[in-house]
């Protein structure tokens, strides 16, 4: 039986972030009840039909704890014979979302990892963004999932952000450092179009901060973060030493997903496939008994080798050059040696026990470095 | 003798501004005439070319053959002459009225008169052309008839009481343009017996016939067998074939005095096929050639080159083709040191030109980098050589010139009166010499300037539109060339001066424009990897400094599994970018760098 990672989407919100274009909605209860209905029966159909072994499952959103636990209950249920042993099981959840109840239930049906959105310490940053916390509730909702047992925990943070100066962003990395989360990212925000951030900066009402002061933010929380005990794994990413997320690094390391929901996507046996985004659609689709496929996309040899190239880039342990000769079946220091010559060169990448990695300005021009493979 | 034949010819053509509505009036004649049947009736089918349609010109001149039943119970053959409507095309114009005996004057019942159209009403006067003036667009709200047909009178002098009030959106009037052109253009007069003369005022190139001629027969006859000259270039061929344009080609017996068709004598070379040409009988020729050939000569150069240097041959190739159907362009190789290889080329006009980059770019899937255009300046050396310099790279040292000479256009701007003093503004700053100004009527004037011809190629036209909302035209000829105090413009990145953002400029202006360029460059040179100096210099003298910081940041904070197909995308469009890019040392210029000279603003 096939070993892959499993992400869950609940495409649900109390409300949307300003930043946010996610797949996600604010919905109400009966449709919350037909979604529900529709992952399940989604999930039902691929083991029914694959039977695979789930080595990872990640459950996203949207704000997974926004709805009751009962659901997620279903969903775990109905997973858990398939889940294998010592698997990770993740979640996202939002400050305010849960309490001690729901988190004790959570970590009693089987999910032994969250991840949660703090995005910012300060409040006015946080109410900039939308969010529907604050950071009393973060303290809280941390407290009480160590108290029914979670012990691995992340936090999503985000700098770069309108109004944001440089001792705001460090005095958030610090104090959640200091809070002794064994995870935590870190992201650069992207006005993205679409979102009323993005509208709000066409009006000229938002000024994104200058390149300059987002990457002194990046390096020095990874300064900060590395003297807490949490080392950068991926270029927005920091863990205890082992407490990596496993999940995450199927994506990373290019290999098989499954994802089922609204809008996911999963990569199986060199096929990528996206389900449909809108609720409805998908769930008609399940209700018929299809799958909920949108787009499916075979990926060739060359876009395949790219990927990996592009996503281990991402990681802190770089691509194995062996390992992907091995792979491919092809030499990567003669396919690629007019690209690595000019990164080389320019101090974007180095070259050492066989492992291609970014280098500090690698990392903050990865687009730069990533196009030159393609 | 004319014979009774001619009297039921007549051969004209259209004159009208842009967008008075040529093309349409055109369409509706010749659905009209039914030549066409509704389902063949594409939208203008005379501007035939995508690239025509969607600026709504007409560049390649066509023509096209209608058959009409008058009132008076008689068939006629009409000629209709397509002419292209821009200055760039003047002397093309000039030999298509030269072809015809009237001219329908097209005039926007809500515009009225503009520069272009008064620019071709004094070429078909001086052709001797019967002119009959059509007001178009009388379905429009603010259209005042009245009014622009006392414009034609006051302005063109011409007799508006018989003007024929249309719509051609609409199909409003054209039955009474078409009696119109029985009544008022004459029919032709040639002599049919008399040795053949006929006038080359258009070719193209159709790769199974060769190089086709468009003719306007004057006297005597042609067909096929006939062994024909071409008076000027002095060749002559076996003619293959005649015909007539339906609009496609109609192959005929032969074509007779006063007959607009088209002659195939398998001519490989279209150099040998020149507008404005007499073509004559070799075995009984004509005394004398036609008046009015001039040779085309080019007024405005720019470098092309193909973004990626191993286009070369395919730029060469495209240029060729091009060239068969366009005597007017003109290419040469040339080599840049920040370019490569490429070519020096020579348009009749800024239109010609940006046509002709267009039709690269799109027929030839070509990537190309053009330079800022340029015109010929006349350099004499202390040596008393006299050179000749296109390109601004070819300057010789200072120290070597004794003087040069630039090329001055009259050129003449109408426009309401309000406007004047913005047009002044602008002519003074573009180092124009006032010559007058006359009041066309109460509220519209009509501006003559003497101007430098490289002040009118760097955005003139748009410094004109936008100062006057759009309400002025403008019309320009060459006047000949006047000693001038120029210098050798030159932009350094890195230190190295690239050659191919060179340009020449008046002494009094380079501070302001290398000054101008430099922040231009700011702007257009997107963040590198490293920080890039922007130097403007006359000599060695460095006069004006920018600086583009390096490149910061260029990351996607989060790539998971639903990420990478969309991420992938915007990499994907992130390396089309780069590759549109010209590497000039370590430099990566994209290509409005090399026109930014053009955008520089006054």
């Amino acid at each position: 039986m096939k070993e892959i990672g499993l992400y869950i989407h609940i495409p649900f919100c109390k409300q949307k972030c300003n930043y946010c274009d996610f797949n996600s909605y604010v919905c109400n209860d009966d449709k919350v009840q037909s979604y529900m209905d529709a992952l399940l029966k989604e999930i039902k159909m691929y083991i029914q039909e694959y039977g695979f072994i789930f080595k990872t499952v990640f459950i996203g959103g949207g704000t997974p704890t926004f709805i009751h636990y009962k659901h997620i209950e279903d969903i775990m249920m109905e997973i858990k014979p398939y889940i294998a042993e010592a698997a990770e099981v993740s979640m996202e959840c939002n400050p305010g979302t849960v309490n001690e109840e729901s988190l004790g239930a959570y970590r009693k049906m089987g999910i032994n990892r969250l991840s949660i959105g703090l995005q910012a310490w300060q409040q006015p940053l946080q109410k900039q963004l939308g969010r529907i916390h604050d950071t009393e509730q973060f303290i809280q909702n941390l407290e009480q999932a160590r108290k029914v047992g979670f012990t691995n925990i992340n936090a999503d943070l985000m700098f770069a952000l309108p109004n944001q100066s440089l001792e705001m962003w460090l005095e958030t990395v610090q104090k959640v450092a200091s809070l002794g989360v064994e995870h935590i990212s870190c992201y650069s925000l992207k006005i993205e179009e679409g979102t009323p951030f993005y509208k709000l900066y066409q009006q000229n009402k938002l000024q994104p901060i200058e390149d300059e002061l987002d990457r002194e933010m990046y390096h020095k929380a990874i300064e900060l973060l590395k003297k807490h005990g949490l080392e950068q794994y991926e270029i927005s990413n920091f863990a205890v030493p082992g407490l990596e997320c496993k999940h995450n690094l199927i994506y990373w390391e290019n290999k098989e997903y499954l994802g089922v929901g609204a809008g996911s996507h999963s990569k199986i046996a060199g096929v990528r496939y996206g389900n449909h985004r809108m609720l409805e659609r998908y769930i008609e689709h399940v209700d018929k008994g299809n799958y909920p496929i949108d787009e499916k996309n075979v990926i060739g040899h060359e876009e395949d080798m790219w990927e990996t190239i592009i996503l281990s880039l991402r990681l802190n342990k770089g691509l194995d050059v062996l390992d992907f000769n091995n792979k491919y079946g092809v030499c990567f220091e003669s396919k690629y040696s007019l690209p690595m010559e000019k990164l080389l060169k320019g101090g974007l990448v180095e070259i050492s026990d066989n492992h291609v990695r970014l280098t500090s300005l690698g990392s903050d021009l990865s687009n730069s470095v990533f196009i030159e493979f393609l | 003798m004319a014979s009774d034949r001619q009297k039921y010819i007549r051969n004209f053509c259209i004159i009208a501004h842009i967008d008075h509505g040529k093309s349409t009036l055109a369409d509706r004649l010749i659905e009209k005439t039914g030549v066409l049947s509704a389902r063949e009736m594409e939208e203008q089918v005379l501007d035939n070319m995508d690239l025509e349609r969607e600026r709504g010109i007409t560049i390649k001149l066509q023509s096209v053959r209608l058959n009409y039943k008058a009132l008076d119970g008689n068939e006629y053959t009409f000629n209709l002459i397509d002419t292209p409507g821009h200055v760039d095309f003047t002397y093309e114009v000039s030999r298509s009225l030269a072809a015809c005996e009237g001219a329908i004057v097209v005039v926007d019942a809500t515009q009225g008169i503009e520069a272009q159209t008064l620019a071709n009403v004094y070429l078909a006067l001086d052709n001797n052309l019967e002119l009959y003036p059509v007001i178009n667009k009388i379905d429009l709200p603010s259209a005042d008839p009245e009014f622009v047909k006392k414009e034609v009178e006051d302005v063109i002098g011409l007799d508006a009481s018989n003007a024929a009030l249309v719509s051609a959106k609409e199909g409003i009037g054209i039955e009474e343009v078409l009696e119109g052109l029985v009544k008022y253009i004459p029919a032709p007069r040639g002599d049919e017996s008399a040795p053949l003369k006929a006038l080359i005022f258009d070719s193209y190139y159709d790769s199974y016939k060769g190089v086709i001629a468009i003719i306007r027969v004057i006297d005597g006859s042609i067909k096929p067998g006939t062994k024909m000259r071409m008076m000027e270039a002095g060749v002559e061929y076996d003619v293959v074939e005649v015909g007539t344009f339906r609009p496609g080609m109609l192959s005929r017996d032969c074509l007779m005095a006063g007959d607009v068709g088209y002659v195939a004598a398998s001519i490989k070379n279209v150099k040998d096929v020149h507008v404005g040409d007499t073509i004559t009988d070799a075995s009984n020729p004509c005394k004398q050639a036609l008046p009015g050939y001039r040779k085309v000569t080019p007024m405005v150069y720019c470098g092309i080159y193909p973004a990626d240097g191993a286009d070369y041959d395919n730029l060469r190739d495209a240029l060729e083709k091009l060239q068969l159907n366009d005597a007017a362009l003109m290419f040469e190789p040339e080599t840049s040191a920040a370019l490569g290889f490429g070519f020096r080329c020579g348009f009749l006009g800024l239109l010609h030109m940006e046509i002709i980059q267009e039709r690269l770019e799109r027929e030839y899937d070509l990537y190309l980098v053009t330079t800022a255009p340029s015109v010929i300046y006349h350099i004499i050396k202390t040596n008393g050589e006299k050179i000749e310099v296109s390109n601004p790279s070819n300057l010789p040292e200072l120290q070597e010139i004794e003087r040069m000479e630039e090329p001055i256009v009259k050129a003449t701007i109408m426009s309401p009166t309000e406007y004047v003093g913005p047009i002044m503004d602008l002519c003074q700053n573009r180092r124009g010499t006032f010559i007058n100004m006359e009041y066309m009527e109460a509220t519209r004037v009509m501006l003559h300037y003497d101007l430098p011809l490289n002040e009118i190629i760097y955005d003139f036209f748009d410094a004109l539109k936008s100062r006057t909302k759009g309400y002025a035209s403008f019309d320009y000829e060459l006047k000949g060339y006047e000693e001038s105090e120029l210098v050798k413009l030159d932009i350094l990145l890195n230190a190295e001066i690239v050659d191919a953002l060179s340009f020449i400029v008046h002494k009094d202006k380079a501070y302001s424009r290398g000054r101008n360029m430099a922040e231009k460059l700011k702007d257009v040179i997107p963040r590198q990897m490293f920080e890039i100096p922007i130097q403007a210099a006359v000599g060695s003298k460095i006069i004006a400094r920018e600086t583009i910081r390096a490149m910061r940041k260029d990351v996607l904070a989060k790539c998971y599994g639903g990420d990478i197909t969309r991420k992938k995308k915007l990499l994907e469009k992130q390396k089309e970018g780069k590759k549109r890019m010209r590497q000039v040392g370590n430099v990566e210029l994209p290509q409005e760098a090399f026109m930014s000279v053009l955008k520089l603003g006054d």
